[in-house]
């Protein structure tokens, strides 16, 4: 499919490859959004990547559309990297307690799994890559759940979800970074915080990121959410360069 | 910290706001900054700080500030009417607005309602000594962070200066309030115009919407007639520019401003060019506007002749008269010097 380029006023346009969720369109967006980067073109503020679109954002008073989308149309031509270095992040997450799992039942009665075991399974087997952060400040919609746990949202969302619990819907997974409301399944809890203020890089999770989940017990689900409230927890042991 | 501004009376919704939180989009960080980029700039040049200095919104109503320092200086700019209590019992001294005004140790300055606009602003010479966030003192409120302790500000809070007294100087004041323009509000067609129908797009630019309660730093909900869809309002979520103007099923738009979510799963049939986003951040409930669709090359012109009057509107600031002194500008000007003492 040819790329787009759709006008988002005069500060911002959309590159855009596809009219469809996919590895490979998203592979692309995240390359251009790195290439877009190295190459520091004058005037561009920053890029905002989505599932098939990348968002260029630039400065008026310093360049023009009709500067920069040859300058992309460039970048694009001369090949995007295809093996684009991805973080490789490890979530651990406790699936035991009612508290934190309200949904886990439901979720292995309505896709015909043996037991909540079962689902729990399929969430640690399942090979996630996070494509877009948005919505609220690091809240990421992390792709590849498993397909036989695909469920449509909850009709009814939820008017309080407890900051850290880990949810899925359709072939996504993702962590609430604060309390809010929400329309996906609860099948777990994190100890750590998406979104902490307090730490030099704020928003723990970024776009490209490969994630798999680490099912922890309670006791270590204590352990770990009490460093993360002092500010103590070592937050590079979770994260490998690939 | 010796030197602060006292907040004895809160307005409605005082927060700090800058040029916004700009580079982390990406992390689903919304911008935020201020709604009236063209208002911060003047005070911040009144004050002769830098451009991108954090200054304190004014929503509808401000503040009562108690000045705790030697001395400060403040720029107001906006529709305000402010007054000056000198004394505790003194009866409050009106004020003029578009101007700076020396203020000295337990002055008050009620900054008062802002008339016919939603927005004002109020810098300090020197600034606010509080720590940026990701690089910003923006506040962004649904998330709690940036600006004063993340929200808006209330009765007893202390906002602290980064100088003991106002810098030497004269007072300054703006030739003229700056002309945000009346016409029809400019739109860049996308970036999914092509999800409407032609009479979508036509009903669209050729109706009055008017500004519903639903009003705030996310966003403005317009109330008019319904914009016809043809592929549906739903997309794969993309990004979300300044100005989208995103179309629920229900078929009214809504504009999006600063404190937008980064990326939205709604088609934005159009774009509030930047040179109008100004008037979008000082929109009331109940005011009407028109959309009127311009290229995304005249939209950059326009923006660039815009940033050419404002250089103007600051090359051309005049001395205004110190608080109990004698305005000399003036008197020359008028033409009074000989014989009529002031």
């Amino acid at each position: 499919m040819s790329v787009r380029y759709l006008s988002c006023g005069d500060t911002a346009f959309s590159v855009e490859f596809g009219n469809e969720i996919s590895p490979e369109i998203n592979g692309r967006v995240m390359a251009l959004h790195a290439a877009i980067g190295q190459a520091k073109i004058a005037g561009v503020v920053e890029t905002v990547p989505s599932m098939r679109s990348l968002m260029v954002c630039y400065d008026a008073m310093a360049t023009s559309r009709a500067e920069l989308e040859p300058a992309i149309e460039g970048l694009i031509a001369r090949g995007l990297p295809t093996d684009m270095k991805a973080r490789q992040v490890t979530i651990p997450c406790c699936y035991d307690d009612a508290e934190f799992a309200p949904d886990l039942a439901e979720v292995a009665e309505r896709t015909k799994k043996k037991n909540k075991e079962e689902v729990i399974a399929l969430h640690l087997a399942s090979r996630f890559k996070v494509y877009v952060l948005g919505f609220m400040p690091g809240l990421a919609y992390i792709a590849g759940l498993e397909k036989s746990l695909y469920l449509p949202r909850r009709s009814q969302p939820r008017v309080r979800v407890p900051r850290s619990t880990v949810a899925i819907a359709m072939d996504m997974t993702t962590v609430y970074p604060f309390e809010s409301p929400g329309g996906w399944h609860l099948i777990g809890r994190t100890p750590l915080w998406m979104f902490d203020q307090r730490r030099e890089q704020p928003v723990f999770l970024a776009p490209g990121d490969s994630l798999s989940f680490q099912r922890i017990d309670r006791k270590s689900f204590d352990r770990i959410a009490r460093e993360v409230e002092a500010g103590t927890f070592d937050w590079a042991k979770l994260v490998r360069s690939a | 910290m010796t030197a602060h501004l006292k907040v004895v009376r809160a307005g409605l919704f005082d927060t700090l706001q800058d040029l916004g939180r700009i580079g982390f989009m990406a992390l689903g960080m919304p911008t935020a900054g201020a709604m009236d980029r063209i208002a911060l700039r003047l005070a911040n040049a009144l004050c002769g700080n830098p451009a991108g200095a954090a200054a304190l919104e004014i929503g509808v109503m401000g503040p009562d500030l108690l000045v705790e320092a030697e001395s400060v200086r403040v720029a107001l700019v906006g529709p305000l009417s402010p007054m000056l209590i000198e004394t505790p019992d003194a009866s409050p001294k009106p004020l003029e607005s578009d101007r700076t005004h020396l203020l000295k140790r337990g002055q008050v300055l009620r900054v008062g309602m802002v008339e016919g606009s939603s927005t004002a602003y109020l810098t300090v010479a020197g600034g606010f000594a509080l720590p940026p966030f990701m690089g910003s003192l923006s506040t962004y409120a649904r998330a709690g962070v940036g600006g004063f302790e993340g929200r808006k500000l209330a009765a007893g809070n202390v906002l602290p200066l980064s100088r003991e007294q106002a810098p030497p100087g004269d007072e300054r004041k703006l030739t003229q309030p700056f002309d945000y323009g009346s016409g029809p509000v400019r739109v860049v067609w996308g970036p999914q115009d092509d999800h409407f129908s032609d009479k979508g797009r036509r009903t669209f630019i050729e109706s009055d919407y008017r500004v519903s309660k639903e009003a705030d730093r996310m966003g403005i909900r317009f109330e008019g007639p319904t914009i016809e869809h043809s592929k549906g309002a739903d997309i794969i979520s993309d990004g979300i520019g300044p100005g989208a103007i995103q179309v629920p099923g229900a078929g009214l738009p809504i504009v999006l401003l600063a404190d937008r979510q980064t990326v939205g799963g709604y088609s934005k049939i159009a774009t509030v060019a930047s040179v109008d986003l100004p008037r979008l951040g000082r929109l009331l409930p109940g005011q009407v506007v028109r959309f009127s669709p311009v290229t995304v090359e005249a939209a950059e012109k326009l923006r660039r002749d815009q940033e050419a009057r404002i250089q103007r509107a600051i090359a051309d600031f005049k001395a205004a008269r110190p608080l109990g002194g004698i305005d000399l500008a003036r008197l020359y000007e008028e033409n009074l010097i000989d014989g009529v003492v002031y």
